[in-house]
């Protein structure tokens, strides 16, 4: 079964329809627990768009094999091979960063999203098809962490990537760890509104 | 002349006697020693009381942490009580209290320089391991890891008690298993860069024989929890605490009681919350917040009283 969509189809859907951090509710740890700036959700996409791509594409180069008994475990065993690449990469090159994600990073082994994708997208498509679903994926990654990292930081401490912008803080409380869960909540409540709105909207053109 | 040898004998016994007597009177010298109420404070008690100016001078003391003997402790002040026999010395900075401290003394007992450990009794400690990682840090409400399941499982309360016990096994099996390989393998080898690989193998393995066996077991138990086994190896609290284990270079006992802690809180949090969903399912909420958005801020609630724990100690 191949799928029939473009590459760039195969990205807008990763990053809109099927975002991983609003539509599928995925990998939401991260979300939730390091969030609070932009550059934070910037550096983890990173981490987790490298090791989407790369595992979507190692997996579609051996589907066939792969005995489908032991898929489970050679997803994992091959995350686990590219999130250690990562891992050493940013300990190396970034140590700052690095030690402001702690322990996440070296988590992207057990992110939902990439298993999940490798399962029922990677293991049955091309391997061009695949690279650029993980592309989609870990971009929708990225924006989703963004997104959530730019109202925590713009709302909680008044800044952007550690730029003044407001000059004031106006919800303090935003940039409390447990704030995570509010943030996302509303944020996904926001979202569907957005998508009610859109649709009845278009409904009345229709 | 008999008199005289006499005497000899008595004095050689008087002698030694009192040569002894520092070495006989060392062992009661201090008679108990203890961490004080507040988590700055060492209180110590002596046998006999002792002369007052140099027990509150703060040059008599000299304590660090016994796996760190290069740093030594800000003492700010000492108190002594009014019969001469306990001080209290307070710190600048909050101790450690569950590490164990060393603390020397000079001039103050009537032997020179003496020292002594201050340490909190080891099974206390376990249990505030325990504690620890089931309410002041729970993972699910603090460190905020296993969310995918957690939300996934947190439907009904069957699911919820299912799943906290399925994971409570194969966590506590997994991380023992992790614990030896990290120290009998991976250390002496010098492999710690194949931490991940190896932690999540073997989680793999946990939960591919548990499956196995409980297949050919116990069939019933099977399929009420057999469903649960593949979310395990999604949840990222499996894969946290072996490294937690690894990072802090704890014993077999510690890693028992973390990784138990652990599993518990993930059960703990899941009740409660399965308990607030099914209440959930009869209120009123706005269209665009129904299912997943409301249980986030439900958590958020969760979680902000799960601050209320920060600071506990109970041993």
């Amino acid at each position: 079964m191949a799928t029939d969509k473009t590459s760039f189809q195969l990205v807008i859907n990763g990053i809109l329809n099927e975002n991983p951090i609003f539509r599928l509710v995925l990998s939401m740890c991260p979300a939730v627990g390091i969030s609070t700036t932009v550059m934070n959700g910037f550096l983890l996409g990173l981490g987790v768009l490298f090791v989407q791509v790369c595992s979507s594409v190692t997996i579609s180069l051996f589907k066939n094999f792969i005995h489908p008994r032991i898929r489970i475990p050679t997803y994992t065993l091959t995350i686990a091979t590219w999130v250690t690449v990562i891992d050493m990469v940013l300990a190396a090159y970034m140590p700052e960063a690095y030690a402001k994600m702690g322990i996440f990073v070296k988590l992207i082994v057990a992110f939902a999203i990439i298993t999940m994708r490798l399962e029922m997208f990677a293991c049955k498509e091309k391997v061009n098809a695949s690279f650029w679903d993980g592309l989609g994926m870990g971009l929708g990654f990225m924006f989703g962490m963004m997104a959530l990292g730019f109202v925590r930081e713009l709302l909680g401490q008044g800044t952007l990537l550690g730029y003044d912008i407001l000059g004031f803080k106006p919800l303090l409380f935003f940039v409390l760890p447990f704030a995570g869960f509010f943030c996302v909540g509303l944020m996904m409540g926001f979202f569907n509104y957005v998508e009610v709105v859109y649709k009845r909207a278009k409904a009345k053109q229709a | 002349m008999m008199r005289s040898t006499e005497m000899i004998k008595r004095v050689l016994v008087a002698a030694i006697l009192l040569l002894c007597l520092p070495v006989m009177a060392k062992a009661a010298l201090i008679t108990d020693k203890s961490f004080g109420e507040e988590d700055n404070e060492i209180v110590v008690k002596f046998a006999s009381s002792v002369d007052r100016d140099a027990a509150t001078t703060i040059e008599n003391y000299t304590v660090y942490e016994e796996s760190d003997p290069d740093i030594r402790l800000d003492l700010e002040r000492v108190a002594v009580a009014d019969d001469g026999k306990s001080a209290t010395l307070y710190f600048a900075e909050p101790l450690n209290t569950l590490k164990t401290h060393v603390v020397k003394v000079r001039n103050i007992t009537p032997a020179a320089a003496e020292s002594f450990k201050v340490s909190k009794s080891y099974l206390g400690y376990l249990l505030s391991i325990l504690i620890g990682a089931m309410l002041i840090n729970n993972f699910v409400f603090t460190k905020y890891l296993g969310l995918c399941v957690f939300f996934g499982t947190s439907k009904r309360k069957d699911t919820a008690k299912g799943m906290g016990v399925t994971f409570t096994i194969v966590i506590v099996v997994s991380a023992l298993m992790s614990w030896f390989f990290y120290q009998f393998i991976l250390k002496p080898f010098d492999l710690n860069f194949l931490q991940i690989v190896v932690f999540i193998g073997l989680v793999s393995l946990t939960v591919q024989a548990v499956d196995t066996v409980l297949r050919k077991i116990n069939p019933i138990l099977f399929n009420a929890f057999g469903v649960y086994l593949v979310l395990v190896i999604a949840n990222c609290i499996i894969i946290a605490v072996p490294l937690i284990l690894a990072d802090n270079e704890f014993n077999f006992f510690e890693s028992f009681m973390l990784s138990f802690g652990a599993g518990a809180g993930f059960l703990l949090a899941l009740y409660l919350m399965s308990s607030v969903r099914e209440r959930m399912e009869l209120a009123n909420i706005p269209p665009t917040f129904k299912g997943i958005p409301i249980a986030f801020v439900v958590a958020g609630q969760f979680a902000l009283a799960f601050l209320g724990f920060s600071g506990l100690s109970l041993f």
